[in-house]
């Protein structure tokens, strides 16, 4: 048995996967385990961070077992995580001291509240906001009291991947570039930690791991080479094989999920996107991306499910859109919590317009999915103008694009083709990628792109005058959602 | 409550049920008094209910009421884009293994339609074919389709056949003969029926009790969907078989 296979793991929000993949980047087995979301107080999200790295040792047994491998025959290990989420540990015991703090969580409103948001955009390329790791990490060395051993060293921290590493490889503490991107810590530019955000947070520096790039040998587990790490959208660009500066994807799920990759030098955005590192392979350059959020994707029709009642099944969807030509001149705009990139209006709430009394729950289906579509036209409109580069197609990957209609509606509205990969799990891939080319598995990125093939692709259908005179529309909505403001 | 010999029991039971919920909205519980069964049989007979879609419960009150599948039962189904979506990640997987483009396809209107295309793995120019009508006898889709919707195979006959090459089916007693064939072995096989050159293997998509609700095919050039006697190359047709397989347990 001289085949070799590539594992990567994939940390996520929910659950965890291991997916193991041969050469041909053909996944070879699939196996998940969820874990529960722990919800303390109102808006509080726990994870048992000693529960997920048993997850982790148990699936990792049974993809080897369902894909009849042995782990002499895995080439690499690569690990994708749920970003900024934040897990402390006891160095010595390697317990951990709390429960770790999901990126959903938001206790830590007041703290981002005070935060000196230019020293962090400048720094950091991010926008402050509750999602990032810093305020996080000092609520923590604050509510627990854990400062000072913290700054002896005796208390860690780390993202889920440097938590992962820590425990697979024995005791290494390390975290990768793109993760270290999202703590709110990190400087761009050095991409070092930097010691006036960490003074500004308090947190001391000690705690904190080295930083390395998303493709190298960080140790090994049972022989292994433990070989990648990387954020898991950054993970999904690495995975569609987006290695050129203007190429772009975008993942639908709950939210959607949109990078561009810029090339080597931060672009910094002026239309509240947020600049973060893409990857990061070995001594090679550092390659940045955009990234913009769609705040309500899979979630607005999980409303119209279970808030409106419409529909029994999300796929249902489609079916009611297709049984009318148009929207009727109904729009939605689900500002549920505000508006996000470009707009940033928090005030914001979600409106529908143009109503009359030919409009049915059909053309409300419509204007669900075209909501999602013109949101990611506005993502890629502000991606476009920050960066200078012009989206030439969309790559797309996520359950959303099952949804053959929405797909139609993207192309329709981004006027560029929107392209399905053959390999779905996308996150998983690029973990894999990574480790692969770290270890030689896989030569360089032109082999990797050799693996990528299309499943699908849908081409613009919509003239542009139609497509203009529906974007004013689409536009005049979103003003009613910001009159319409808290 | 008497039971007829040699008639099944819990299918009279579960008739039952469904008459009590066509009136009320019921616990566990009062179903079992009502029946004056066993607690445990009436939640086994509610579940299963549920899992078929003729009851459903509501989180709230945890009361059970008629399902949508009971209303539903004159219409055609499965959701399309719901088998779709359950179907993506393998119809993917069946393309990466073949090597050919895949089709999930259902029947409309006595054709067959693509509700779902995956693309030949060769990045060569190929376009969506979401959305469009193939005729039900000239493909594997169709005829597999056919084999297990005997109705709509005397309405395609009665019809008559158009032909698209000179080995389209253009009979009632071959196409009869080739659906008895494709139900004996569990897949259909259509070579050169509906284009010159092309060959297609297909396989039925089932949910819970068996019930056929589409079909997943492989197309692509005869020479190497078949082998030089004209007949299926077994190793294609064992991954068709067997995604198909898997997408009918996601469906069950």
């Amino acid at each position: 048995m001289s085949d070799r296979y590539v594992l990567a793991i994939d940390q996520g929000t929910t659950s965890t996967r291991c997916i193991l993949f041969d050469r041909k980047a053909t996944v070879v087995s699939v196996v998940r385990g969820e874990h529960p979301q722990s919800y303390p107080k109102p808006g509080w999200v726990e994870h048992d961070a000693a529960r997920i790295w048993r997850d982790v040792q148990r699936l990792i047994g049974r993809a080897l077992r369902e894909g009849g491998v042995v782990m002499n025959q895995v080439a690499a290990i690569g690990i994708a995580n749920q970003r900024e989420t934040v897990v402390l540990w006891d160095r010595d015991s390697g317990q951990p001291v709390a429960p770790a703090i999901s990126w959903q969580d938001v206790r830590t409103e007041e703290l981002v509240a005070r935060v000196d948001s230019t020293l962090v955009r400048d720094k950091t390329g991010l926008t402050p906001a509750t999602y990032f790791s810093a305020t996080k990490i000092q609520w923590l060395l604050e509510k627990h009291g854990l400062r000072e051993r913290a700054s002896r060293g005796e208390v860690l921290f780390g993202t889920m991947d440097s938590w992962l590493i820590w425990n697979l490889t024995g005791g290494s503490h390390l975290t990768d570039v793109t993760n270290a991107s999202r703590t709110m810590l990190m400087d761009l530019a050095t991409l070092d930690w930097d010691l006036s955000l960490l003074s500004a947070f308090d947190i001391p520096r000690e705690m904190l791991p080295s930083i390395r790039s998303s493709a190298e040998i960080y140790g090994h587990f049972e022989g292994v080479p433990i070989a990648a790490a990387i954020g898991d959208q950054q993970a999904a660009l690495f995975g569609q094989t987006c290695f050129d500066p203007g190429e772009a994807k975008c993942t639908y799920g709950t939210g959607g999920f949109l990078l561009m990759n810029t090339g080597t030098t931060p672009v910094r955005s002026s239309h509240g996107l947020i600049t973060t590192v893409g990857y990061r392979i070995g001594d090679e350059p550092v390659v940045y991306a955009l990234e913009g959020s769609i705040a309500t994707a899979g979630s607005l029709v999980q409303w119209f499910r279970d808030g409106l009642e419409l529909i029994s099944t999300a796929s249902e969807i489609e079916t009611l859109a297709a049984t009318v030509s148009d929207n009727g001149g109904c729009y939605i705009v689900p500002a549920f919590s505000g508006l996000f990139a470009p707009h940033w209006r928090s005030e914001a709430r979600g409106v529908i317009v143009g109503l009359t009394s030919y409009i049915t729950k059909a053309h409300l289906a419509r204007a669900v999915l075209e909501a999602t579509a013109w949101q990611t036209r506005d993502v890629v409109d502000a991606m476009n103008a920050d960066s200078g580069l012009a989206l030439t197609a969309l790559s797309v990957d996520g359950g959303m694009t099952a949804d053959n209609l929405l797909m139609q509606f993207v192309a329709d509205f981004l006027g560029v083709p929107v392209v399905r990969p053959m390999v779905a799990e996308t996150v998983s891939l690029g973990a894999a990628y990574a480790a692969g080319l770290a270890v030689g598995y896989w030569s360089d990125l032109r082999d990797l792109r050799a693996n990528r093939h299309r499943a699908g692709r849908w081409v613009p259908a919509l003239d542009s005058p139609k497509r203009a005179a529906e974007h004013a529309n689409w536009r005049r909505a979103v003003e009613c959602a910001v009159f319409f403001s808290r | 409550m008497s039971h007829v010999p040699g008639l099944i029991q819990s299918i009279e039971r579960s008739s039952a049920v469904l008459r009590l919920l066509a009136a009320d909205r019921l616990r566990v519980g009062e179903v079992a008094e009502a029946l004056d069964l066993p607690k445990s049989t009436a939640h086994s007979i509610l579940r299963t209910l549920e899992h078929v879609g003729f009851v459903e419960q509501d989180p709230r009150t945890t009361r059970y009421r008629l399902g949508r599948g009971v209303l539903d039962l004159g219409s055609a189904g499965f959701d399309v884009n719901e088998l779709r979506g359950r179907a993506l990640n393998w119809a993917d997987a069946l393309a990466a293994r073949s090597g050919q483009e895949v089709r999930i396809g259902v029947l409309r209107d006595r054709q067959v339609l693509v509700v779902h295309h995956v693309f030949r793995p060769d990045d060569s120019a190929q376009s969506m074919d979401t959305g469009r009508l193939l005729p039900a006898h000239a493909t594997a889709l169709g005829k597999t389709l056919l084999a297990y919707h005997p109705t709509v195979a005397s309405a395609v006959a009665r019809e008559g056949f158009d032909a698209y090459t000179r080995r389209t089916l253009t009979n009632r007693q071959d196409l009869a003969r080739q659906l008895g064939e494709t139900r004996a072995r569990g897949w259909g096989l259509a070579v050169e029926e509906w284009r010159a050159g092309q060959a297609a293997i297909a396989a039925p998509l089932r949910t819970s009790g068996g019930l056929v609700v589409g079909a997943i095919g492989i197309a692509g050039p005869v020479e190497t969907v078949c082998d030089t006697r004209r007949q299926a190359r077994q190793a294609l047709v064992e991954h068709v078989v067997g995604g198909a397989r898997s997408i009918s347990r996601d469906l069950a």
